[in-house]
């Protein structure tokens, strides 16, 4: 239960450093004025479509938030211990490299969830004179938590490869928007590849959640997508094990 | 058992090395100097020693535990005070110290117990809730080590503990050290050489990642003792002095060191390993009538024979 001890100081560390309590406040203001303002557009255009359409719109706008946001919260997981030197008190103490990592993904997946139950206050609000399907709302949270938790993963690996938080950030953002848009390829728009692109592409396999569609292969692929970045931050942390090995 | 078994380590840092064939034992209870100038190697083998990373090649044990197969046990019985003094800056030390304790398997009521324990001993329950980043250097040092006492651990690693802290507190860390008791075995790095006579048991000495000697501070000096020296104190003619003495048969060089807060006139003079010229040294200024004030032989420094055993090494 060893992680449960990182993932705890971990979380406190990003309440008294202000870090969770700045992210939380920004994303809930942009998420909560992208709510306003989809449900005006809806409210005097489509009316009918509210159902639907309100949350896919509210939705894909908060992917956006989400990724420019998490990359601070993940940025100070590894790059600060690096940093302050603390990594090394970290590995000589009696603690694995996986309960390390494991305590401090779960750390930031636990604000993070905090940041999205708070948004459950939207369509709480929208409930009260208007009825809220729930249905198409328990993919949109899905597919955004699973994103969410991708970006996360990605971020983790990355601060686990700096000292330097702001460089880990920024390589966090870059990355994210890369892996978000390798599907728009003109060059290959006839080819099988493109077929391949999108199936490694974020945005693809986020559209059927906001449509309110659970596709088990869409779960799959964000699964998959965590697990591979939290593979290469375990060897990450080991790198200096094989270092100046004969 | 040996506390500590190190066999034929190697670490290489890409094609640079940083330690080279370093083989030792540690006794269980004993107090371990490892005295080197920068770049030797120290920080490596006790980076070695305590998990962080592996060696290239070699073995280690930590009270029979393999530092690389047995790696969490062997961490167990290990504290560990890095060089760098590594700390979270936004916690107050009672939170860090907990932490740790939690880390190192103590929970519940003892986590409290024992961090309260080790605050006391090393003087932080004033500070227990001051914010670790805005206490001085010398109580950062003692939060430090007082997190590698958490676990009453069987070895203690400890990467230069008296760097940078006041004299007074040095003398408390090395009372602190010293007072730990009869079976904790320590292993400290150091520059200063002093330190390694007052507190330690034995003395590794490395240089350029080869160890190049261990033994007792007392052994080490006898073993470079080749050329014993002797200080005379003495008022006359000082060319006449120095000339008269270095005829003398035994006596390799004389040579005339300031004067004391008399203004008496000090010699140096370096003799022949076998002989003893004392009293000859002496018969010769009584018989010129000049007068005597001092004459003793003179110990070599630590400083010294670490400057000799690496001035040696390099010349083989
Ligand atoms: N991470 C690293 N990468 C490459 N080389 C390193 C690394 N750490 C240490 N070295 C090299 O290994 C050698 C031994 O370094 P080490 O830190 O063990 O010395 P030290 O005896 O602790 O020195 P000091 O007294 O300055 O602390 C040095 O030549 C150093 O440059
Ligand atoms: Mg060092």
């Amino acid at each position: 239960m060893n992680f449960l001890v990182i993932a705890k100081r971990e979380v406190k560390a990003y309440f008294t450093s202000l870090t969770a309590y700045a992210v939380m406040a920004i994303f809930l203001v942009i998420s909560g004025y992208f709510f306003y303002t989809n449900l005006v557009l809806f409210v005097l255009m489509v009316g009918t479509y509210v159902k639907l359409g309100l949350w896919q719109h509210t939705f894909y706008d908060m992917r956006f938030i989400l990724l420019l946001l998490l990359p601070l919260l993940t940025m100070r997981l590894f790059s600060e211990e690096k940093k302050l030197g603390t990594i090394e008190l970290l590995f000589t103490n009696p603690i694995h490299d996986m309960e390390i990592l494991a305590g401090k993904y779960i750390a930031c997946l636990f604000v993070f969830c905090i940041m999205l139950l708070l948004t459950i206050l939207y369509p709480i609000l929208l409930a009260v004179v208007f009825s809220v399907e729930t249905g198409p709302l328990i993919a949109c949270y899905l597919g955004l938590f699973l994103l969410g938790s991708s970006f996360i993963a990605c971020g983790t690996f990355i601060s686990s490869l700096t000292e330097n938080q702001v460089v880990a950030a920024i390589t966090t953002v870059g990355v994210l928007v890369f892996l978000w848009f390798i599907d728009w390829n003109e060059g290959i728009a006839e080819s099988a590849g493109v077929t391949i692109l999108h199936q490694l592409s974020l945005s693809e396999h986020f559209f059927n959640f906001i449509k309110g569609v659970i596709d088990i292969d869409d779960v799959v692929y964000y699964l998959s997508f965590i697990s591979f970045f939290l593979f290469l931050t375990i060897g990450s942390l080991e790198s200096r094990k094989w270092r100046g090995k004969k | 058992m040996n506390a500590i078994e190190v066999k034929h380590l190697t670490k290489l840092y890409g094609p640079a090395r940083g330690i080279e064939d370093v083989s030792f034992t540690v006794k269980k209870g004993e107090i371990m100097g490892f005295l080197g100038p920068n770049g030797s190697g120290k920080t490596t083998t006790m980076r070695i020693l305590t998990g962080f990373f592996p060696p290239s090649s070699g073995s280690a044990r930590i009270c029979g535990s393999d530092i690389i197969k047995d790696s969490i046990e062997a961490r167990r019985k290990i504290g560990y005070l890095p060089e760098s003094v590594p700390l979270y800056l936004d916690m107050p030390v009672f939170a860090y110290l907990r932490f740790f304790a939690e880390i190192k398997g103590i929970t519940g009521k003892q986590k409290k117990t024992k961090a309260d324990e080790v605050m006391q001993k090393c003087g932080l329950t004033d500070v227990s809730h001051r914010i670790i980043g805005r206490l001085s250097k010398g109580y950062r040092q003692r939060v430090g080590i007082a997190q590698s006492l958490l676990n009453d651990p069987e070895v203690l690693i400890l990467d230069e503990p008296t760097i940078g802290l006041d004299p007074k507190q040095i003398i408390e860390i090395r009372n602190l050290i010293k007072g730990l008791g009869d079976n904790r075995t320590v292993i400290l790095s150091t520059h200063i050489l002093p330190e390694v006579s007052m507190t330690c048991d034995r003395v590794i000495i490395i240089h350029e990642g080869r160890l190049i000697a261990v033994d007792t501070p007392t052994n080490l000096m006898n073993r470079v003792l080749q050329a014993p020296r002797v200080m005379v104190k003495a008022e006359g003619p000082s060319e006449k002095i120095v000339s008269a003495l270095v005829s003398i048969s035994g006596v390799v060089s004389v040579a005339k060191n300031g004067f004391d807060a008399d203004g008496v006139d000090l010699y140096q003079i370096e003799t022949d390993e076998n002989a003893y010229v004392i009293n000859d040294i002496a018969r010769s200024i009584y018989k010129n009538s000049w007068k005597l004030k001092e004459i003793r032989p003179v110990d070599m420094t630590l400083e010294e024979i670490f400057i000799k055993l690496v001035t040696e090494e390099k010349g083989r």
